[in-house]
């Protein structure tokens, strides 16, 4: 990469945002077909039941009805929703898009209805009738563990989905030289990820073609076109998945539901267009949940603070049934246990349940975020067992930068880091000796300030293909149109990320050109060549790679035609202003233009040059990426309610090298604020019967902009030498490393209440009884 | 939002309107700003099969002084609550109060004669309309009458209404020299509402007595009401932190507070103590010329 640039690193306002802002983008429901008929779906209201029958009679002849299917209707005409997770002696619990013989949570499909408009549908719904014979709801994963609990599964024996250990190093030696053992219970509670946008999906057949067209708010158009011809039995060229704007995804739409295979299939039976939108009601109940495990966490330290070793034991709440990646998430959570620290031996245990609820899988983080509060909390733990600064105790155990690439006991090999620096200037920029200062003279009035920090470091860019279930690669396909005109063509289908900008200034970067001279093209898989899709922060490093591989393709082939035409050296060529010229003599240039004009009048190419402008590239990493950060914050406790006041917050973050800071910002800040949501409010919470009691918005809380200070955001730039962008990725950081320091700084504004540890989400009303108890403050 | 169907009706006059309300009875439900009953008709919750749209009516929307008192139409939003000058400076409390409900979607729909006829018991206005002693105007076809904000409430989502009978009209006494209001509240994470809102009316003498002092409280119990226990333990007496202090601890005297996902009836106990402490403090430095 060059060092001077005109376009990358550049604060560049989104592309994207105009036509967003004035509500000029098309999302699924923006479709309108002519005939289109609507579904409705029967879900059920028991959280485990058996299915005596379904009467669809009444519902069939409902005016405007079309067809009413159940689950018998269907059975073996559609496969099973896919998971792509494979794990040693992992229980297989396939579950039909449609509920047969039993229903395992409250909201799982149980019957279809399509009519004629949404009206007539939705009434449609309410004249389903269905016998249901209520069984004894698994709620709590550990009764689930539990012996004579009742089974989700009778031919499972027992509510067990996996076991799966992770260790290095030798554990029985680290506990032996231990000075101290310090445990701890964790919860790390389930999530509703709550885009903004629900799902939706619109089905269009074309017999005579035999084409399927489907559009659906996905994150991951081309797996879903290939899982969706595999449910439905054709072959995949005849299915087309366009993935218009999406508004919001989390990992939510990181997933192939039952929804989608539905409305294709119907689409194909009744010759139709079909629409299914979902519901907030819906979205809440089977959508894809986050997080939920229960953590047990013993680490062993020498008295001077050095890491020795780490226990974990998670029992992870996988819900019902899996979606893609159910399975895999929790294992996530033990390769990143020891998170930025040097600890010679871990392990992690993990138990897989399966509970009566909607399946959880990757939210924001995707079990790193429950790895990064585990350590993150675990630091605090010692730090105050030893009665040292928390960050002292940090940087007593960080990796020096000469040690990277660091390999973890774990397996991993950390790419880059700089770990020492990025917590100096956290520490600089919150002031942080000051703030400790204004702690205790506040303490002396009776008012309780915070202090939380945390270091974090996460796991990115994800490939190698060795390491992923379906492919750690990207591809991307530039096109140099003959006016010069420019279309990257992405696998990475943002939904949010404004990779349209990005990928714009690589372009205009690379070849010369202006941002508005390049348009990025993404999430259709009639236009778009095979692509992975974007999630764990794998969208610029991966996919950006791509592009930028190809788009240096396309630089050399049109040095090659301007060093042809202009009798000068290509290697000499420089791009710049819409020229190609020499780098001794400016003058002697070709406009991009003429240039491009060459490639496609194919009259004066270097002999034995294909004409045509247009390179693919599928890139694959040698290795994850490992970005990292230290955020400080501070919260303010009111002693008469326990409210929590967030104050301040400092976050200073190393994504490698950045190619737009406001893109970086924008991802950071919405990062912390969802992470605000996991520590201050949001919780999924299922009542013995298994009903979700927070399946509003009116009961579930999310945060709002007046809960959220101003944040402050600074980078150190370490890149990454497994791409030659040198980017990391930037989209989880936020949500990984908030959680923790937001939860540290509410335990350590308790401490003078002899406080500990606070599980989340701190509500206000348990602070309020920490701090009540007859234990004076000190 | 799909709801079950229903038969709308959307009446011009007063009249018109108390001549559906007579003829569908429970059958039909009056729809102001809607920002109760469609949430419940979202989710079939409340199946009625008749909506009655009052926000055609003409004339019900105003705020305006007559005869020393303000009146205020049913139909008015909490927006225009907030906003209006007189209010702010005849009667604060109720921008005040009105500033805290929701969001401003919310507040540029709903209306004070919606809000105080559904009697959520977590709703806001309750609290100010017990603590500014006012008098709700109820009219149906033969004729209307008007009911004190203390018999007003009678039990969640329950008021003296009778079947027939439509809001038409809050009327606000005035206030007395001398006096504070103060409305103070912890508000429901997800929904904004009131796990308890305390709304003080308080007027002292020169010298720091108390000569008359109203409290409301809503989110505590099943109905908002008025904190008599409170209101006793002041009147009368010289103002000091200690009595506030002690006075307040009694807000949810013979109150059985109601218990939730979001507070627990104890932690609404002590909060609806808290709350009333800090109202009745800033309703009364203001009677005494302090700034709060």
């Amino acid at each position: 990469m060059a060092t001077a640039t005109r376009y990358i690193g550049k604060p560049m306002k989104r592309k994207e945002d105009p036509r967003l802002i004035q509500g000029l983008g098309h999302y699924v429901d923006d479709f309108q077909l002519a005939g289109m008929h609507y579904v409705g779906i029967v879900r059920s209201p028991h959280a485990h039941a058996r299915i005596r029958s379904v009467d669809t009679s009444k519902a069939r002849t409902a005016p405007g009805v079309a067809t009413v299917l159940s689950g018998e209707d269907l059975r073996g005409a559609i496969g099973p929703i896919p998971c792509a997770a494979q794990l040693p002696d992992m229980k297989m619990a396939l579950r039909p898009v449609l509920a047969l013989d039993k229903v395992r949570f409250v909201g799982e499909p149980v019957a279809v209805v399509v009519a004629a408009d949404r009206y007539a549908a939705r009434d449609a719904v309410d004249l389903v009738e269905v016998d249901y014979e209520p069984l004894t709801p698994v709620v709590n994963p550990e009764k689930a563990l539990a012996k004579g609990a009742a089974l989700l599964y009778e031919q499972f024996k027992d509510n067990v989905a996996y076991r799966w250990e992770l260790e290095g190093g030798d554990l029985k030696k680290a506990f032996k030289q231990a000075d101290k053992v310090i445990r701890q219970r964790m919860l790390n509670q389930r999530l509703i990820p709550m885009a903004m946008e629900p799902r939706g999906v619109v089905a269009d057949y074309k017999p005579g073609e035999k084409q399927l067209t489907v559009w659906s708010s996905t994150q991951i158009p081309h797996l879903l076109r290939t899982q969706l011809a595999a449910m439905l039995g054709v072959p995949e060229h005849s299915v087309r998945v366009i993935t218009p704007e999406v508004g919001g995804g989390f990992g939510s739409k990181l997933n192939v539901y039952a929804e989608e295979a539905l409305v294709g299939y119907l689409a194909m039976k009744l010759g139709k267009p079909i629409k299914w939108i979902e519901s907030r009601r819906e979205n809440f109940l089977a959508t894809i949940h986050g997080r939920d495990q229960i953590d047990d966490v013993e680490v062993a330290v020498k008295r001077d603070g050095t890491l020795l070793g780490l226990r974990c034991k998670v029992i992870a709440d996988l819900g019902a049934y899996y979606q893609l990646l159910t399975p895999l998430i929790p294992t996530l959570t033990a390769l990143m246990i020891s998170g930025c620290y040097k600890i010679p031996a871990v392990r992690v245990e993990i138990t897989g349940v399966f509970t009566n609820k909607m399946a959880t899988d990757a939210y924001r983080g995707a079990g790193r975020p429950e790895a990064t509060y585990i350590i993150e909390r675990v630091m605090d733990l010692v730090a105050a067992e030893l009665k040292k600064d928390p960050a002292g105790v940090r940087r007593k155990n960080f990796p020096q930068a000469k040690e990277f690439p660091f390999t973890t006991p774990t397996g991993l090999a950390y790419d880059s880091g700089g770990y020492d620096k990025c917590l100096d200037l956290v520490l600089k920029k919150a002031n942080y000796k000051k703030l400790r200062q204004e702690q205790a003279k506040l303490r002396k009035q009776g008012r309780y300030l915070g202090i939380g920090l945390s270091t974090y470091v996460e796991i990115c860019g994800m490939g190698p293909s060795s390491a992923m279930p379906a492919g750690g690669w990207e591809s991307a396909t530039v096109r140099v149109e003959p006016t010069g005109k420019v279309n990257i063509l992405t696998g990475s289908s943002p939904h949010g990320q404004g990779q349209e900008t990005s990928f714009a200034q690589v372009g205009a970067e690379v070849l010369g050109l202006d941002p508005d001279d390049v348009q990025v093209t993404h999430g259709d898989t009639a236009i778009v060549p095979y692509g992975i899709g974007t999630f764990g922060s794998r969208a610029t490093a991966v996919g950006g790679t791509a592009v930028y591989k190809s788009l240096l393709k396309l630089r050399d082939k049109l040095a090659l035609i301007a060093g042809h035409i202009l009798g000068e050296d290509p290697q000499k060529l420089l791009f710049g202003e819409h020229k190609i010229f020499s780098k001794s003599a400016a003058k002697k240039s070709v406009s991009f233009a003429e240039a491009v004009g060459a490639a496609y009048v194919a009259k004066t190419l270097p002999p034995g040059m294909e004409p045509g402008l247009e390179a693919t590239t599928f890139f694959e990493p040698s290795n994850f990426t490992y970005p990292f950060g230290a955020h400080v914050c501070v919260v303010q406790v009111d002693a008469e309610t326990g409210d929590v006041k967030l104050q301040k917050y400092v976050a200073v973050d190393d994504c490698g090298n950045v190619l737009n800071p406001l893109l970086v910002d924008g991802q950071i800040h919405g990062g912390i604020v969802q992470a605000a949501g996991q520590a201050l409010l949001e919780e999924a919470v299922y009542d013995e019967q298994g009903q979700l009691i927070t399946g509003e918005l009116m009961d579930y809380a999310i945060p709002r902009a007046a809960d959220i200070p101003w944040i402050e955001t600074h980078r150190t730039v370490t890149p990454s030498p497994v791409n030659p962008l040198g980017v990391k990725g930037v989209g989880e950081a936020g949500t990984i490393g908030a959680t923790p320091a937001l939860i540290n700084a509410v335990v350590d504004a308790l401490a003078p209440f002899g406080v500990r540890h606070v599980d989340l989400p701190v509500k206000r009303e348990r602070v309020w009884q920490l701090m009540r108890k007859p234990r004076r403050a000190k | 939002m799909i709801p079950t169907p229903f038969e709308y009706h959307a009446p011009r006059t007063l009249e018109e309107a108390l001549r559906l309300v007579e003829r569908h009875g429970d059958e039909a439900k009056l729809l102001a700003g809607g920002h109760s009953l469609l949430p419940l008709m979202k989710l079939r919750l409340a199946a009625p099969r008749f909506v009655i749209d009052l926000g055609r009516l003409r004339g019900m929307s105003y705020i305006r002084e007559e005869g020393g008192r303000i009146v205020i139409g049913a139909l008015t939003t909490h927006a225009e609550v907030e906003a209006s000058a007189l209010l702010r400076s005849k009667c604060p409390l109720l921008p005040e109060t009105a500033a805290e409900i929701g969001d401003i979607q919310v507040r540029n729909r709903g209306t004070l004669g919606g809000s105080l006829a559904h009697a959520d018991p977590a709703a806001d206005y309750p609290a100010a309309i017990l603590a500014l002693e006012a008098e709700m105007v109820a009219a149906s076809t033969s004729g209307t009458r008007t009911i004190a904000a203390r018999d007003f409430f009678v039990d969640m989502l329950t008021t003296q209404l009778r079947p027939g009978e439509i809001l038409t009209q809050v009327r606000i006494p005035p206030l007395a020299l001398r006096t504070g209001t103060a409305y103070c509240k912890l508000h429901q994470p997800a929904s904004g509402f009131a796990i308890v809102g305390v709304a003080a009316h308080v007027t002292a003498d020169r010298s720091g007595k108390i000569e008359a002092v109203a409290v409301g409280v809503t989110g505590v119990g099943p109905k908002a009401y008025r904190a008599e226990a409170v209101e006793k333990a002041l009147h009368g007496k010289k103002a000091t932190p200690k009595l506030l202090a002690d006075a307040a601890r009694q807000a949810a005297q013979g109150v059985d507070p109601l218990s939730d996902l979001h507070a627990s009836a104890e932690y609404r106990r002590e909060m609806a103590a808290v709350f009333t402490r800090r109202a009745l403090e800033r309703a009364l430095a203001w009677a005494q010329g302090k700034k709060a």
